[in-house]
């Protein structure tokens, strides 16, 4: 049995916040599950995924956010209690979605759960998805902890069937990758057969109805800032005279400045996670009698700008400060030093010594950068396509996976990247305005997600690039979990059907397109120079499975290489791939063997043939 | 109970997170208040894992730097690197075995020599432990119960507020049953080490 699944209510287990949530989501008695992968959201949908396996909890890897919004829209209104996950960015995808369901409402609960990554830890921005509860209407909980973040799914599914509404669930990084004890309580059964009554002149957005849907939203809004106003999300700790408003996981960590200040009796704190619509008769209520406020909040200036319009609502004229030079940043994240230190200083205390050791006279130690893996078949595919333009320039517009690391040397194939699918109407701009030819980079999961148009758009306007489509077979930057074109077979699913990227690209009118096996060489670069050389758009397909999750589906193993006597130290090996299983010692190149999986490649770029497999 | 504030840093792929987990899984079991975090955006790509632990009284699940009481290393150049998060009275517990990354392979970088390593180390913090993990997981007959290893001689400080029996249960209930003996068997030889 799935750990999730323990039918122990009451029991004090430790989750990952984020296997708290799918915990939470079981409680509430979701029964449709669906999302894009992307972190830090992943492990909600991993651990949902498993207990899809056991149970009758309908749980789908959708192609991209956007679809994954739709089905759980569709699912909510035919009466199921449905959890939709993505990461922040995942929301811009979705946006279209979000903005009129919100006018069309839903029946059953509906929560959207959007986790925010700020210092970018594994973005591409550090964007504030609070605004996006505030640009659709809809109400946004913010936990501070794994259990408050299991217990606030419940709490919006709740709060979804009471305005009729999707509510959005807000976390960031710290709150999904941390671990806590957290207190379990009931699974109930799920109510998974749906049905939905008619009503087009409700869910059919014409404008004659959204004029009416709208103003039906924003009475919703007004009876969501009462809910606001009386949500237990929302409270007040202490009765100090100087205030403090925050909310998610700053909480924790002003509770630890005050403590460790020593100003607990002097403070008070407002805790917001119930942060949109605001609750503005908590915050008057809060306002009166204090001296001054400190708005702690990662990211944008969010509570700090609805804490002044109160104040100036009421005609209140204290300082309120958060967002300032000396104060607090929007960029980054906090962290407990840093929430005390601006808390010493915004309220004229002394602030604890700080014990930091001369770091000065350290040497230099060599970074540790994410590479790709020894055998990733994306770095023989980035050589590859090198030595077919043969040292013409090449524009390369990448994408969001594993591959985007081509960006660091010796590979050095990443020129633009912004979101996800950017790499096709990034390189038709490039290659429309531009001499150099333009070569973009996508994986395969992300080509299912939203290359698709873009490849659309290229073939229709007669765009003039080669697409390198990155196809290991998963999607490996996340964690390997499945998408359109993997075989569901292999994982233990059935029930599922495959499409092929070839047919698709064929289909969709592309003239030139090459299959290769990246761990043959020479045959690529053959096949690659072709797809180069063709006028219009071509698309190379390069085709091998990603080495780990090769070994997690158990294929069989490949021999290891090893470098041999006739090594003549041209050093090709490591100067154009840089696998990490290389590494020279003592002048000489050597080849981890526990590392090494064999795909070759160094084999076949060295000129001397002196890369051979280990013989037993 | 006054807070204890653990940094363990690794590699991708050292075992860390499962350390980690064991730790975590011994605190419950005797009421000890904990909270974890870690960063581990690309640990299968070769780059860094870092694990924070809090037991006790403290609600933020993250360490600032300079705040570690302890710190544990499970590759040396790593455990140079987090120095940033300890301070003069941090006990750091490091393994020697040494994972040179690939930059230093590619000639991208030098690795310091273990000695300097070691004595940059002596001389800014409390308390140094270092011994080659690696050497006694292999004892073991496990190479990847390096981090078993660790987790004894991390005990063995006196500073984790958690008793190595019910370090030894997590060990035997979070870990793999094939590896459970062997796990154990580091375990035992890593807390002699740090005697």
């Amino acid at each position: 049995m799935h750990k999730l699944l323990e039918d122990a209510p009451g029991k004090k287990a430790l989750y990952l916040g984020n296997e708290a949530i799918a915990r939470g989501a079981l409680e509430a008695g979701v029964a449709c599950a669906t999302t894009y992968p992307g972190t830090p959201s992943s492990e909600i949908s991993l651990a949902l995924f498993e207990v899809s396996k056991e149970t009758d909890l309908y749980f789908e890897y959708s192609t991209n956010e956007k679809v994954a919004l739709e089905v759980a829209a569709a699912a909510a209104n035919a009466g199921i209690r449905s959890l939709c996950i993505m990461k922040h960015v995942g929301v811009n995808v979705a946006a279209d979605v979000l903005m009129t369901l919100a006018y069309v409402g839903v029946k059953a609960g509906l929560v959207i759960m959007t986790a925010d990554d700020p210092f970018m830890f594994s973005s591409q921005n550090e964007q504030d998805n609070r605004y996006y509860g505030k640009m659709a209407g809809l109400v946004i909980l913010e936990p501070s902890t794994p259990q408050e973040a299991k217990e606030m799914v419940g709490m919006g599914i709740e709060l979804s069937e009471k305005l009729g509404e999707p509510v959005i669930l807000r976390t960031t990084t710290r709150v999904n990758h941390s671990t806590a004890a957290v207190t379990l309580g009931g699974i109930p059964t799920r109510a998974t057969e749906g049905s939905f009554t008619k009503n087009p002149f409700q869910y059919v957005t014409i404008p004659a109805v959204s004029r009416k849907l709208h103003t039906r939203l924003l009475a919703r809004l007004t009876e969501a800032e009462k809910l606001s106003d009386e949500s237990p999300s929302n409270f007040i700790v202490g009765s100090g005279p100087w205030g403090i408003v925050v909310n998610g996981v700053s909480f924790n960590y002003v509770r630890d400045a005050l403590s460790e200040l020593g100003i607990g009796d002097r403070v008070s704190v407002f805790r917001m996670g119930f942060s949109n619509p605001a609750p503005k008769k908590r915050i008057a209520e809060f306002l009166a009698g204090r001296e001054k406020i400190l708005v702690c909040e990662e990211g944008e200036p969010f509570m700090e700008e609805m804490v002044k319009a109160v104040a100036q609502e009421n005609g209140v004229v204290i300082p309120i400060k958060g967002k300032a030079a000396g104060l607090f940043s929007r960029e980054g994240e906090f962290d407990p030093a840093l929430v005390r230190g601006v808390a010493a200083r915004f309220f004229g205390v002394k602030d604890l010594p700080a014990a930091r050791i001369d770091l000065s006279d350290l040497p230099e130690i060599p970074a540790r950068p994410p590479n790709l893996c020894a055998g990733c078949p994306h770095r023989a595919t980035f050589y590859e396509v090198k030595a077919a333009a043969g040292g013409r320039t090449l524009i390369n517009p990448t994408d969001i996976g594993c591959y985007t690391l081509g960006v660091l040397p010796p590979l050095s194939s990443a020129d633009f990247l912004i979101c996800m699918g950017s790499s096709l109407g990034t390189a038709a701009g490039f290659s429309r305005f531009t001499k150099d030819k333009t070569v973009a980079f996508i994986g395969d999961s992300t080509f299912f997600h939203s290359g698709l148009p873009g490849l659309v758009n290229a073939v229709f306007n007669n765009h003039n690039f080669t697409l390198v489509i990155l196809d290991n077979g998963t999607t490996a930057m996340t964690g390997h979990q499945p998408h359109p074109g993997v075989d569901m077979a292999e994982m233990g699913f059935s029930g599922y059907n495959r499409i092929s990227i070839e047919e698709a690209v064929r289909g969709l009118g592309v003239k030139t397109v090459v299959v290769t096996d990246p761990y043959k060489v020479k045959k690529s670069v053959e096949s690659i120079r072709e797809a180069l050389d063709a006028p219009g758009v071509s698309v190379v397909i390069s085709r091998q499975i990603c080495p780990l999750y090769a070994r997690a589906v158990k294929r069989p193993r490949r021999k290891p290489f090893a470098v041999t006597d006739k090594c003549r130290n041209h050093r090709d090996c490591v100067d154009k791939l840089g696998c990490p299983a290389m590494s020279v010692v003592n002048g000489r190149v050597s080849i981890n063997r526990e590392q090494c999986t064999g795909c070759a490649v160094c084999a076949q770029v060295c000129p001397e043939n002196a890369i051979l497999p280990v013989k037993d | 109970m006054k807070p204890v504030r653990l940094i363990i840093v690794a590699v991708g792929g050292q075992g860390n997170l499962l350390a980690a987990r064991v730790l975590g899984e011994a605190a419950l079991s005797e009421n000890v208040p904990v909270r974890m975090s870690e960063i581990h955006g690309m640990a299968q790509r070769g780059g860094v894992v870092e694990s924070a632990m809090i037991f006790g009284d403290a609600e933020s699940p993250i360490i600032s730097d300079g705040s570690a009481d302890v710190l544990l290393g499970f590759e040396p150049a790593e455990t140079l690197r987090a120095l940033n998060r300890a301070n003069p009275e941090t006990v750091v517990v490091t393994n020697t075995a040494t994972l040179p990354p690939f930059t230093a392979a590619i000639g991208r970088g030098v690795y310091p020599e273990m000695e300097k390593i070691l004595s940059l180390l002596r001389a800014k913090t409390g308390r140094v432990i270092a011994f080659d993990a690696l050497a006694l997981a292999r004892e073991a007959k496990n190479p990847l119960a390096l981090n078993m290893v660790l987790l004894g001689a991390l005990v063995r400080t006196g500073r984790i507020p958690v008793t190595p029996e019910a370090v030894r249960r997590a060990i035997a209930s979070e870990t793999k049953k094939a590896f459970v003996d062997s796990n154990i068997a580091a375990f035992e030889l890593g807390f002699e080490k740090a005697a």
